[in-house]
Parts: C-alpha cells; structure tokens; sequence
C-alpha cells in the first residue's frame, strides 16, 4: 500500500481498484444502524487547511470519524498561520502533536510534496492550487463505477477550465490507469498545448463541445472559476455558456447511459443549467455521498497497518 | 483464521503432518451440526447463520443446505467480515475489507449462529460479536465451530464444536474446503514431539 496519497498518479491499478472496493464496503456503514467502525481508533487525523472548503473538510471530518480516528481541524484564518508561521514550523508541530495523517488543502501547487518530507505520518493532498485533488479523482471513478458498472473502455468528457482545474488532472492521471479515455473540452485558452501528453498519452483534446458529446459514456463538467472570468480567457460569460455550458439540449445528444458529473460547487446557469443538473443523469448528489466512502477507504488503507 | 504461523526450528526437521478429519469425516461432522443445530434450536425458527470469512461462509451455507435436507426448513444465510474489528490490525500490512452480507429478513430479534472453521484465542469471535453489535440487535448468538483446537485467551466457548483437537501452542491447524481449496480435511502440522 501506498503511504501518501499527493497524486492521482500514485496508485497503480491494483491499489485504485482495492480502493474503490473498499469504499464500496464503506458505502454499507452509512446505512447500518450504527454508522461507525473501530478501524482507526487512537489514531489522529489532523485536517490542514490553508483555503476554505467547507465540503472537503468535512467529507474527510465524516469519513475519519466514521473510522472512530480523532480529528483536528486546522485553518489557516485565525490560527499562527495568520501571525506568519511558515508550512515547515507547522507540520513540525502537527507533528509534536502525534499527528497520523495529515489532510492538506493548501493555495501553492506542491505544497502536499513538501510536507510529506516533513512528517512521519501520512499525507493527504485534499487538493494544491492548481495542481491535484486525487479523492476528487477516486470519488468520479467509483462514481463511474457504480452508475455504470466499469471503467476499463469508458469514455470520458472532462469539460471547462482545464488549466486552472485540480479535479482534471487528477482524473485525467487516475482514468488513465483505470483504462478509461478521456476528452479534454474548452476553448484553447484554457487547455494547455502539451497536456494531453504531459499527463497520460492517449488524452483527446477537443475544442467543439457538441461533437464530443454523441460519443462519451460520462460528461464531467468543471466549474468556472469567477476569479478567472475577468482575465479574458473567453469573451463573455455568455458566451462561455452557449458554447461550452451543458444545457437540455446538449443532455440529450448524449447516449442514452451517459452521465453528468460535477466535482461542486455549481454555478447554475454558467456551465450547467438546472435542467441538467437535477435530471436523473447528473450524479452531483452522489458524488458528495461517495465521497466519504472513498475517504474512509483512503483513511483506512494508509493507516489501518502497520505500514507507517 | 486464527492459526499461528508455522514455527521455524534451526534444526532441520521432518515436516510432519496429520490429517485429522478426511474429506468423509468433514461431512458426517457437519451434518451432525446441522442436527445439533436443530435440536437446540427446536427445528431453527428464526435462526440466521453468519459465516465468519474466509471458511466460515462456505460451511454456513452448507449447513443450512443439510438443515433444509433434514427438516425442509430455509435458514437464512449471511456473511460477517470481521476485518475492520480485529484487535491486531495494527500489527500488520493494512488487510483487505470484505463483503458484509446480511440476510434480507435481517438479523434483529433474530437467534444468530456464527460459523467458523477454527476457535483458537477467541479473538476473531470477539471481534464478530463486536460487529454484530454495530449491524443489528439479534435475540441471541451461538457459535459453531468446525475444529476447536484449544488454547483460548478470552473467555469464549462453542456450542456446536465439529471436533476437540488437543493440540500444543507449536502446531497449528489447517482447514481446506472445497469451495475454497478443492479438498474437503482437517490437517495438524508441525509440533515439536512429532
């Protein structure tokens, strides 16, 4: 087993696929009558968390304490990080602390990296700037999984602001040693030129929405940024929307099996409209339910051993 | 599931194995269960069996096939994987997470009767009953057992026992199924006498 968990590249496909089949089994504890395990009792998980994310940290909060593992949140506002304490000096305290696993959000792409040179315990990239969000990863592909019941020869349309997405690449890394192709759509603007290669080969990349969507098995439509919409990435709002937003009628162009995935937060009307979003091919409200099941599988796999 | 590692000597020695149950003793011990069962729990209404994995399941459902043999009754058969409750996982590389399958009529208010192959220390028992407490609220548990072969760290017993193995702490008991293994028998290796 693995001891961190900073890429989507870091599993291969035995580990992601005993991943994903462990949190199915973590699926079950939600709807016992008690919804707790003792896998991970005496242990500490500390969540690190230098950006605000309300649905992450507690979708790791959830799963650590379903593993009975005690748990420590850490945010940056408010905390010594606000009086200057450098990512260093804080992991040598989490450390002090008797931390086991370390969760970690943080603004700078590489940071997760650094930190596990710092640390004993695990570490858990809970997403780095622009970088990676491999859970986010995990979650689609057992996500996939299950409305599907595959995911070697799956076809799948990641679609948006490649450039600045985490989600992307972690799924385009993780789909990739799970068999699955994938299609990166978005105006040039914000598909880097090399990434097809850089990150998997075999990686699409397309630049016309529609006639990409006739052929994919799963459509995952990433958030546009608001920060970014002032940088003239793409002309208009508006005309992001017409061109790259999925709406009714793009929905149906797909095949009949397809599925919409969003990693969330939505911005209604932007990439999606509501139309599709509450159909019954989105799996928006899925997504977040998995998401501890998969983190609970992380959690467990990492520290359930003795293989620190 | 309880058996200790086979114990290394620097003196080379004769491996020595024992075959305590062959492939038609195994059945006549598991049809006596089944009869034990139906005894005790006068013609096993609302009686479930769990079987612990990885032998336990495979000799749940073959009780409840000869149970439905005997007396034409349909026990309900479940898995209860025990993984995630073990007291020793820390001592080892993270283990696997199996199936938990519970029976649709589930088991609240229900006489449960655990299945394993081998009762050793007790702790894989006690790990089950843990479990069971977290997935429901049976009636009552019981526990049967294929082999007990002894030397118990907690205070645990079986009520149906296939068979009393003495054994030394040294030698360690190995059950195969043919679900499992492809050969019905009870095999007793090493010990320091033999």
């Amino acid at each position: 087993m693995i001891r961190h968990l900073l890429s989507g590249a870091d599993p291969d496909l035995a580990t992601a696929t005993q991943i994903l089949d462990t949190a199915a089994e973590m699926a079950t504890v939600a709807g016992r009558e008690v919804k707790k395990l003792p896998a991970l009792r005496g242990r500490t998980v500390v969540n690190l968390f230098y950006e605000d994310s309300t649905r992450t940290r507690i979708s790791f909060e959830a799963a650590a304490k379903r593993l009975s593992a005690d748990v420590i949140n850490f945010s940056a506002k408010g905390s010594s990080v606000a009086k200057g304490e450098s990512l260093k000096d804080t992991a040598l305290t989490l450390q002090a602390m008797g931390a086991d696993a370390v969760v970690v959000r943080h603004p700078a792409s590489g940071a997760p990296r650094r930190l596990a040179d710092w640390v004993d315990g695990s570490v858990v990239n809970a997403g780095d700037g622009t970088h990676e969000h491999p859970t986010q990863a995990l979650l689609d592909a057992y996500t996939m999984r299950s409305r599907l019941g595959r995911l070697a020869g799956l076809h799948v349309a990641i679609v948006g602001d490649v450039l600045h997405s985490r989600v992307a690449r972690s799924n385009v890394l993780l789909l990739s040693t799970l068999g699955a192709k994938v299609t990166l759509v978005g105006p040039p603007t914000l598909i880097p030129v090399d990434i097809a290669a850089a990150l998997a080969p075999g990686t699409l990349v397309s630049y016309d929405l529609d006639a990409v969507l006739p052929n994919v098995d799963v459509v995952m439509m990433l958030r546009v940024q608001r920060e970014r919409m002032n940088d003239s990435y793409f002309p208009s709002a508006r005309e992001y929307a017409r061109r790259y937003g999925l709406d009714g009628p793009r929905m149906r162009r797909l095949p009949d099996h397809a599925v919409v995935m969003h990693p969330g937060p939505m911005n209604r009307g932007m990439e999606i409209t509501p139309e599709v979003a509450d159909s019954p091919r989105s799996t928006i409200v899925e997504q977040v339910a998995n998401g501890v099941s998969v983190r609970m599988a992380v959690l467990y796999l990492l520290l359930g051993g003795n293989n620190l | 599931m309880a058996c200790p590692p086979a114990v290394q000597s620097s003196v080379p020695r004769q491996p020595s194995v024992k075959v305590i149950l062959a492939s038609a003793d195994v059945q006549r011990v598991v049809d006596r269960i089944a009869h034990q069962i139906l005894e005790k729990t006068q013609g096993a209404a609302d009686t479930v069996l769990l079987g612990i994995p990885t032998r336990g399941t495979p000799l749940a459902r073959r009780l409840a096939a000869r149970i439905s043999t005997f007396e034409d009754v349909d026990v309900p058969v479940g898995v209860l994987d025990i993984t995630l409750y073990r007291d020793d996982l820390r001592r080892h590389a993270t283990r696997a997470v199996g199936p938990t399958q519970l029976p649709p009529g589930g088991i609240d208010g229900k006489r449960i009767v655990l299945v394993d192959d081998v009762l050793f220390s007790g702790r894989t028992v006690r790990a089950a009953l843990d479990a069971l407490g977290d997935v429901g609220r049976p009636a009552s548990v019981q526990l049967a057992v294929l082999v007990d072969r002894g030397h118990r760290q907690l205070p645990i017993r079986a009520d149906y026992v296939g068979k009393n193995i003495p054994t030394a702490l040294a030698e360690s008991v190995k059950v195969t199924l043919v679900e499992t293994d492809g050969v019905d028998e009870v095999r007793l290796y090493g010990g320091a006498n033999l």
